[in-house]
């Protein structure tokens, strides 16, 4: 069998703490506490975890952001935070990102060819090859369903979903193999959502593309992820390898802050007893995690 | 943002002062009617008549046309400070700003260093230090006030290291150059437009100032401030030889401070719709 496509191994991040007890204090945060995980070659990978829960600083590490203290990031047996020649540039376009905010995601001075140009200019850069710019440029917006026509707006004037839209163009236009997306429709409506969705599935089918789908949205992550990982505190607490376990949780939120408290190794039968005795207690340790 | 500062009639109006002015100030040889050096000694502190549209002053000298040529160390040489200020500012702003770690405590502890000093002591000494010269007022003025800009720079370009834009450039590879210019600077420089023009009236007053005090442009050079300085000796027997010069500073001053709030509403959208 073949290594799998990325993988994160022990992955550790902190950060200094705001408020320090002492003038000139050097405590730290710790945010992530030793991540580990493998994505195989066209998989999608759902990452569930409620807010602060450290799932879109594991975002960050992915895309090449932050260097983590410890542990390593292979993208296609490469290392991504390498120091040799041969790991420097090559994984950077292994992997690529679509965030949450899509009022944010792009120069607002840009226009839509130069934010996907943008991409396109990095690749040049990197493979050493000139790209047709224009041509590219609609055949990407041509793949993600929007009009040539828009190439030439900027992006207030489009809607949400089209701005998304451009964005998942911007990422795919560096060819990745791996896209990032990080809360990528929660911050669009039902409807639009499952258009985006339906869109990123078609995607994956044409270009063979695997994605790592960062969420708090479970339904999402049912319509849309192969597996799952439950994410709190730093940690991944659950590993649900198939969907038909999933979709048998009626109640996702409560649930799956449920799971987290309990940790790893709790079979859903032994849940739905212990949740009776348990549920007092691990509502407040819940509620300490978060503040 | 540009069509509804030219939407704003006060805006205009500024804009047309400070235009008005700098072309004046280029054209002096053509505009003056007299030479601004030339002593009619017969004819000291005359009124207005068509040979000297504003009168003459102490020595003759045709008050008009020294205001003209005044225009040019007091419009282009504050210009030319808020120029140098806004160079340095930008790069050690954004260099702190971007890079952080390192280069942003040493940046930025320099920065307190020089706002810890009062900036019109400090333009005094160091022309106290390299003397007397116009030159050394406006090194003293970009070196006073760079830390101004600095600051002011380096947050906003750590709140646009934040966004999502930028963190998409820096994750396909684009290069540090690449995302400073296109994407950090345009951002940027709506905000310093701001400070600018507000500050530009500073540095006109700053450079006025420091001629009126004989510091800084030395007679017979016309400068607004010299002549302000020359004709406070005869206040009690000619007081209307302050009026041109005095006016004019404080229209031009005026017209940049206006100019600068005009901006700042054309750029927040929220307080001009009220």
């Amino acid at each position: 069998m073949k290594d799998p496509l990325l993988v994160v191994s022990d992955v550790r991040v902190s950060f200094l703490k705001e408020h320090q007890k002492r003038l000139f204090g050097r405590e730290r945060q710790q945010v992530l506490r030793g991540v580990s995980l493998a994505l195989e070659e066209g998989e999608c990978l759902g990452v569930i975890g409620e807010s602060g829960s450290g799932k879109s600083t594991l975002g960050r590490v992915l895309a090449g952001l932050l260097p983590p203290e410890s542990g390593a990031v292979f993208i296609n047996g490469r290392n991504l935070y390498g120091r040799g020649k041969r790991d420097a540039a090559g994984p950077r376009h292994g992997l690529s990102v679509v965030f949450q905010d899509y009022t944010s995601s792009v120069n607002p001075r840009f226009r839509v060819e130069h934010a996907i140009g943008e991409s396109l200019r990095a690749l040049e850069r990197l493979e050493g090859r000139v790209v047709d710019k224009k041509r590219r440029v609609a055949e990407l917006l041509e793949q993600v369903g929007l009009p040539a026509s828009c190439a030439s707006r900027y992006p207030h004037e489009l809607s949400g979903g089209q701005l998304q839209r451009v964005c998942i163009a911007r990422a795919i236009a560096v060819n990745p193999r791996v896209v990032l997306l990080d809360e990528a429709v929660s911050s669009l409506d039902a409807s639009t959502q499952t258009q985006v969705m339906d869109l990123l599935m078609e995607l994956r089918a044409r270009r063979g593309l695997s994605y790592i789908f960062i969420t708090h949205d479970l339904t999402c992550v049912t319509y849309f992820c192969d597996r799952a990982l439950f994410f709190n505190a730093g940690r991944i607490v659950e590993q649900v390898d198939d969907m038909k376990n999933l979709s048998r949780v009626r109640d996702p939120y409560a649930r799956r802050l449920l799971d987290a408290v309990m940790g790893i190794g709790v079979q859903p039968g032994d849940l739905r007893r212990e949740r009776a005795d348990l549920l007092p207690a691990g509502d407040g340790d819940v509620m300490g995690a978060a503040s | 943002m540009l069509r509804q500062l030219f939407k704003n009639p006060m805006a205009l109006l500024c804009m047309g002062v400070l235009l008005f002015t700098a072309l004046l100030g280029i054209l002096a040889p053509w505009a003056a009617p007299n030479d601004p050096y030339a002593n009619d000694i017969l004819n000291k502190f005359a009124g207005p008549s068509w040979q000297y549209p504003l009168g003459t002053d102490h020595l003759g000298r045709c008050v008009f046309s020294r205001m003209l040529f005044g225009i040019r160390p007091t419009l282009f040489l504050s210009l030319l400070t808020m120029l140098g200020t806004i160079g340095l500012g930008v790069i050690m702003g954004v260099a702190a700003g971007y890079f952080r770690g390192v280069v942003d405590e040493i940046i930025m502890r320099v920065v307190d260093v020089m706002l810890s000093f009062p900036s019109q002591i400090i333009i005094l000494a160091v022309v106290a230090l390299l003397g007397v010269d116009i030159r050394n007022v406006v090194v003293a003025s970009i070196f006073i006030k760079w830390a101004w800009y600095a600051r002011m720079i380096r947050t906003a370009t750590i709140k646009y290291t934040g966004m999502n834009f930028v963190l998409f450039s820096r994750s396909v590879g684009s290069g540090n150059f690449y995302i400073l210019t296109r994407h950090m600077l345009p951002c940027i420089a709506a905000e310093l437009a701001v400070l600018a023009s507000l500050d530009t009236g500073w540095a006109i007053l700053n450079i006025s100032t420091l001629s009126f005090l004989g510091l800084g442009v030395q007679a017979p050079v016309p400068e607004w401030g010299a002549m302000l300085n020359e004709a406070k000796n005869v206040m009690v027997s000619n007081p209307e030889q302050m009026i041109a010069p005095g006016v004019a500073v404080v229209a031009l001053v005026g017209a940049c401070n206006m100019l600068g709030d005009c901006l700042r509403d054309a750029l927040d959208p929220r307080t001009a719709r009220q």
